[in-house]
């Protein structure tokens, strides 16, 4: 049955190419597979789900796809929304639009059966196919130094990925397992001297796909190149494939990832210091966005450090929680922050920030959206990323005995700066674009406001953004699921 | 039938079209091609019916192996031959213009049945099971091929192509004949089942000596890094044709024949011999990878970018051979041929691709792709994939080959040269993405129309829609490299295993 995520946006993508009205199909299967997404939250532990067929017999490689956990569930919906507003919104240009739309729903399925995959080859085969797309949209039908970006993006992430598979095969081999699927690599016992190197792997792969400092350089540059969808997509959604693959294979490398635990500390200090005053002098407003999308991956490495270090997923049960909950609210945010800012590029034909201003009197509608994911992306309480973000703190501090800190309490202590950068910036931005008069000689004064067809994929982000703020046992409650869920499979075995 | 008969049938058949050839007119000698299509595909065809040769022809079964292996390099040899017929068949306005009398097609009738020939001789060198075979085998082959390199007489690189490859090839032999005469003085048989048997404590050493000045003349054959200074320029001047040949069949055939001199040493059980030549492939493996890929990323030719990437490949393609293995999930035999399968399709495709471009723009030069999106949307995007499969992106056929090459080669822990092969790979996408952006980015000052033949056009379409279905589903290749004896026989042996696994757990 999960298939249908993954079959439903290829077969559309197909059925454009023969010459189906693009914008209707692809606006069709989105809100299709947000219906799915949203009903498998009520039924994703039912068996139906599964799906395995062997591809190949040696070494035995299926095309497995199921809800693994309830970090799967989460990583749909968010897909499964950003895909909607990403083909709901956006202005396509007019003679492209197969190559646009297609390439969207490329990207959709890459993301989906990424993130269903429950054998590892597909997991990372997945999310290759969902790059090719990413690259050939910001080269061809990007904006500004588009050439150079999609050039940076391609070198750095065909990069990470090639280092990323050689820890995936190292990982296979030295858990000795007959086939990929991590319902077998999670039983095996990996010897810690081949975990060592193995961890260096994944760290390096994963950390390049996600831009963790110093390899976070293509990121910025990408985002505010490429045509709104694809930056909604890739920094959304498909930038966390790095993450959750961290998060996914973390429990078959613990001790491995525990001698790498001080430079992840380190370099995910860089994240979130570093960029964030990097993200201070940005003057333009999409560069400002890509900047703060590869700042707050720091956030999220936090947790993941404060994993590691703690020693296990028992050890610190708010650790993985957390940073599945800021992966949702922050994807959902920059999403709604991409798409917000495209619409303010197509309506006054500028993101410089010093030649924008005013919009708040002339649209109001966008100029609330964007204060709302502004301020979501602070971490303003009620909002999604609040709560993420306290998760993760508490995290940090998870079995602190209130006297000797350790590596990881430092770094969250200042980490919490980030939140002061990062209002800094925000606030900067949204007071230039938004308040005070209209720059001279704009076209400011005579925007006109959200239209209905962008309205309703942003209230739905923002809603979204709204609901995990104010409740977010919605999605902790299907995270918390998981930690019953794999130990059920296997004292069934 | 019994599996030399092949051979047989090549050899006769390309001896008959010699002297057909004398009876064709100038106008009209493509027809030897066509006329030489159809023996291969017949003995295509046959070749998955043919047995072993019976054991009471002592003659033949003393020199001639037949197994899975020897059938797909066979299947393997044949398909490259009749691609690189078909490929001449398009290319032979360009090869006439520079024999005899050019305008006519007079002088070119004998290039077909050459062809014919070293495709006999690489047939045999996948069967060579005694070092005199293989020896002349080769020899059949490499002199065909010198002939192949200078066919074109009129044009200076071609010439130069050819001593050179006269020379290299000349000293490579050398190596060989050297290096057989060192296994023969040490064991005192050329057959290489026999030779297993007679390693000693008192003879690795000279076995050492020998096996490696072999190696060096196979590195000469693959395009290995110590051997590997003839092909760019031996690729650059040769026929396009002759050069899609040699980087498919005759890269091919030299594994082939290194499966075979290698088996004996790597199970014999003697650590130190398997080791050593373990270590001595690993270093190769490393610096053709590295002089490969690197090499490759300065190039503005690119006929010259796909001789460093057949260097590149012939790297990867070391790697298992390093890591040899024969009874884990995936043989090391077995990396080598699924990779080398993907390799034809993709290499022909470029090459194909190449030719199309140097008729219609006379260049074939990078610069010549550009603005190929909008002047043949449908060729570009083939293009693009062909080019995304060398490179080794996901989803397509050639992103298996380079999975099991680093599969088997981190299997065998063979750290440094996965990770410079990991550079290489990284680089790839480079070079190869170079000719996407060129495609896709760059306007071209020319507008007029690309113009394909429908043969090209066809062969081009058909080997795209294979490497995409091979990285989807993978399987057929498993199905023709098949299943090896030894693996067949442990199959059994696992599944009593699993059972008394179960019995234990309850």
């Amino acid at each position: 049955m999960s298939l249908i995520f993954v079959i439903l946006p290829l077969l559309a993508a197909l059925s454009i190419l023969f010459n189906y009205n693009p914008q209707k199909v692809a606006r069709g299967t989105a809100a299709v597979t947000l219906f799915f997404a949203l009903g498998s939250v009520f039924c994703w532990d039912a068996s139906v789900w599964g799906l395995s067929f062997e591809m190949l017999s040696k070494p035995s490689i299926h095309l497995a796809l199921d809800f693994y956990d309830g970090m799967s569930v989460v990583m749909v919906i968010l897909t499964a929304l950003v895909l909607f507003a990403a083909t709901w919104s956006g202005k396509c240009p007019e003679q492209n639009q197969r190559l646009w739309y297609s390439s969207i729903l490329l990207i959709g399925a890459g993301a989906f059966g990424a993130f269903l995959a429950t054998d590892i080859f597909f997991f990372y085969a997945f999310h290759e196919l969902a790059l090719i797309p990413t690259f050939l949209m910001i080269g061809n039908l990007g904006t500004g130094q588009r050439k150079e970006a999609a050039w940076k993006i391609t070198i750095y992430l065909a990069f990470g990925s090639i280092i990323l598979l050689g820890g995936l095969i190292a990982l296979v081999v030295a858990s000795g397992s007959e086939n990929w699927l991590f319902s077998e690599l999670f039983k095996a016992d990996i010897p810690a001297e081949s975990q060592k190197w193995i961890a260096l792997l994944l760290i390096l792969g994963f950390g390049i796909l996600v831009s963790l400092f110093p390899f976070h350089t293509w990121a910025a540059p990408a985002y505010s190149c490429a045509p709104a969808p694809v930056a909604m997509l890739h920094a959304g959604v498909l930038k966390k494939f790095g993450l959750y693959g961290l998060f996914r294979l973390y429990p078959m490398v613990p001790e491995g990832m525990q001698a790498w635990v001080g430079w992840i500390i380190v370099l995910l200090l860089g994240n979130i210091l570093w960029v964030g005053f990097v993200t201070i002098n940005q003057r333009r407003l999409d560069s400002m966005l890509g900047n703060s999308s590869v700042m707050h991956m720091g956030y999220i490495f936090l947790a993941f450090a404060a994993l590691v270090s703690s020693g296990g997923l028992e050890a610190n049960p708010l650790a993985q929680p957390a940073a599945i909950v800021l992966m949702f609210a922050h994807g959902v945010t920059i999403a709604l922050l991409f798409m917000l800012t495209d619409i303010i590029r197509r309506k006054t034909g500028t993101v410089e920030l010093s030649e924008l201003g005013g919009l708040a009197k002339a649209a109001p509608n966008l100029a609330f959206l964007f204060g709302l994911a502004g301020m979501a992306s602070i971490g303003l309480p009620g909002l999604a990323n609040f709560a993420g973000e306290v998760m993760v703190f508490l995290a940090g501090f998870h079995g602190f005995d209130g006297q000797n800190f350790s590596a990881i309490q430092i770094a969250t202590i200042l980490a919490l700066w980030g939140v002061v950068i990062s209002a800094v910036y925000m606030l900067r931005a949204f007071r230039k674009t938004f308040q005070g008069p209209a720059v001279e000689n704009t076209s400011s004064e005579k925007v006109k406001d959200l239209g209905k067809f962008c309205q309703i994929p942003a209230a739905i982000l923002a809603i979204s953004l709204l609901v995990v703020g104010l409740y977010p046992k919605s999605l902790l409650s299907l995270i918390n699921k998981d930690t019953s869920a794999p130990k059920a499979a296997q004292s069934e075995n | 039938m019994q599996a030399y008969l092949l051979e047989i049938i090549i050899v006769i058949s390309a001896i008959a079209l010699l002297l057909t050839e004398a009876f064709i007119t100038p106008k009209r000698k493509y027809r030897i091609a066509i006329l030489a299509i159809l023996p291969l595909t017949i003995v295509f065809v046959l070749n998955v019916f043919a047995v072993a040769p019976s054991e009471y022809n002592k003659e033949m079964t003393q020199f001639y192996a037949w197994d899975n292996i020897a059938r797909f390099f066979k299947g393997f040899t044949l398909l490259a031959t009749i691609l690189t017929l078909i490929f001449t068949l398009d290319y032979r306005r360009t090869l006439s213009k520079f024999t005899t009398r050019p305008g006519t097609e007079e002088g070119t009738g004998e290039y077909y049945s050459l062809i014919l020939f070293a495709c006999a001789g690489m047939m045999w060198m996948a069967s060579a099971k005694d070092l005199v075979s293989l020896f002349v085998s080769l020899e059949l082959t490499t002199i065909t091929t010198y002939i192949l390199v200078a066919y074109m007489r009129r044009n200076v690189g071609s010439l130069e192509a050819g001593v050179k490859y006269l020379i290299l090839g000349a000293l490579s032999t050398g190596f060989l004949v050297y290096g057989i005469a060192w296994v023969y003085g040490a064991t005192g048989t050329t057959d290489l089942a026999l030779i297993q048997e007679k390693i000693t404590d008192q003879n690795q050493n000279y076995l050492l000596f020998g096996v490696a000045l072999i190696l060096i003349s196979i590195a000469f054959k693959v395009g290995a890094v110590p051997m590997h200074l003839w092909i760019p320029d031996v690729y650059q001047g040769a026929p396009t044709p002759t050069t899609a040949f040699l980087s498919v069949a005759s890269k091919a055939s030299g594994f082939a024949i290194a499966i075979r001199v290698l088996q004996p040493f790597m199970e014999s059980g003697n650590q130190v011999l398997s080791s050593k030549f373990t270590t001595i492939i690993a270093v190769l493996a490393g610096a053709t990878l590295l002089v490969g890929n690197l090499a490759a990323l300065r190039q503005s030719n690119f006929k010259r970018l796909l001789a460093y990437s057949s260097i590149a490949n012939a790297g990867f393609l070391l790697l298992p051979l390093a890591a040899w293995n024969s009874d884990s999930a995936l043989a090391s035999q077995h990396a080598i041929a699924f990779y080398l399968g993907v390799y034809l399709l993709m290499t022909f495709a470029a090459f194909f691709v190449l030719a199309i471009i140097y008729r219609n723009t006379g260049s074939d030069e990078i610069s010549a792709f550009e603005g190929l999106g909008r002047r043949h949307p449908t060729l570009a995007f083939m293009t693009t994939i062909i080019m995304g499969a060398l490179a080794g992106l996901p989803l397509t056929g050639g992103f298996w080959g380079k999975f099991f090459a680093f599969e088997s080669a981190i299997r065998g822990g063979l750290w440094v040269p996965v990770i410079i092969g990991f550079i290489g790979a990284a680089a790839g996408f480079y070079y190869y993405f170079q000719i996407i952006r060129a495609m896709y980015w760059r306007e071209s000052l020319s507008t007029r129309q690309i113009r394909i033949r429908p043969i090209s056009y066809w062969t081009v379409k058909g080997l795209t829609i294979a490497i995409v279905l091979l990285g989807f589903f993978p399987k057929p290749m498993e199905w023709l490299i098949g299943e090896k004896p030894t693996s067949a026989e442990k199959a059994p042996q696992k599944n009593q295993d699993q059972p008394v696994a179960v019995n234990t757990a309850n």
